[in-house]
């Protein structure tokens, strides 16, 4: 099984309004968790203590800066491969072995495994696509963002 | 909106900010003054860069990633869409308004394996929802789609986001 977290979790009140105050601005002050838990009337050491316990059970997959690579000069793309059921876990091992690999999921299709690649420079994408390629003998299919109409990477818990 | 036109290169201290806080911000009172010794400036730098970072937006937020799944949205349905190249980036920008669609992008059609050009992400609490949602979506597109389909995440298998090499 993956090591992500699948299933809900139990939250209390302050988790879920830790988690909807930090998916809003944070602040570039000198003590900026000081400011966010003074916002949520808790003191700084249980705001530390909650955002840590939840990254270790994976309520939160990661806090901090949300790059945008493609405005420092690199590219994202969305990739997809039709992996046969009784490769699935080799395969999906191979795909996450890539750095360039900054998520991926399991969708029911034909085309199963749908990950995001990030590389630093463009020219890079093209040849990480060949060598996942070459890696798991299956054709990759690239989806590259030809417009973007909407993104808000906010959930509300 | 992307616009590859601005996308300036990673400039040298840009890039020392992404290695050093892609994994993370550090869990510290001070945690730009904690990257500004790692990185041998003074912490004034470190924030206004990040600032700077933001401004462009090279930095979307600064912020948590919630497991979807963890939170209580078990349910996360990428629906794609065959829509009328003539009229895609009207009905686009109109489904990505919709309050439920957290992303929404024209994608390449890879024919004859793939039709669909509208990729629109929808998350709710269980697959029902979801699927009314998506059939708001297919009452919007009406006869400008001409085919459709919901593919459902039943694993995360990787969600690191993005890692630079050194």
């Amino acid at each position: 099984m993956s090591k992500e977290r699948q299933a809900p979790v139990e939250l209390d009140e302050l988790d879920r309004r830790i988690i909807n105050a930090l998916q809003g601005e944070f602040p570039l002050c000198e003590e900026p968790y000081r400011e966010v838990a003074a916002s949520l009337a808790v003191d700084e050491a249980t705001l530390l203590a909650r955002l840590s316990h939840m990254l270790e059970q994976r309520v939160l997959t990661r806090f901090g800066p949300m790059f945008q690579i493609e405005r420092m000069g690199g590219r994202f793309v969305l990739a997809a491969l039709a992996v046969p059921d009784d490769r699935f876990e080799e395969v999906a091992a191979l795909v996450n072995g890539f750095a360039e690999v900054a998520h991926n999921y399991r969708r029911e299709h034909r085309l199963n495994m749908w990950f995001v690649l990030a590389t630093e420079r463009p020219e890079d994408m093209e040849r990480v696509c060949r060598e996942i390629e070459m890696v798991t003998g299956l054709p990759v299919f690239a989806f590259p963002k030809e417009k973007e109409y909407f993104v808000e990477m906010r959930l509300r818990a | 909106m992307t616009d590859h036109a601005d996308a300036a290169l990673l400039d040298e201290l840009d890039r020392r900010l992404v290695l050093a806080t892609q994994k993370g911000l550090p869990l510290v009172s001070r945690p730009y003054e904690l990257l500004a010794t790692q990185l041998g400036i003074s912490s004034e730098l470190v924030r206004a860069r990040l600032a700077s970072m933001l401004s462009r937006g090279a930095i979307r937020r600064i912020g948590a990633v919630p497991n979807h799944y963890a939170i209580g949205y078990t349910a996360n349905g990428m629906s794609v869409w065959d829509v009328d190249d003539a009229r895609i980036d009207v009905l686009g920008e109109k489904v990505g308004a919709l309050s439920f669609v957290t992303h929404c992008y024209r994608r390449p059609r890879h024919l004859p394996d793939w039709r669909y050009n509208l990729f629109a992400m929808v998350h709710g609490s269980d697959r029902a929802t979801v699927l009314e949602q998506v059939e708001k979506i297919r009452d919007m597109l009406g006869d400008s789609c001409s085919g459709h389909d919901v593919l459902f995440s039943t694993r995360i298998l990787k969600k690191t986001g993005l890692r630079i090499r050194e």
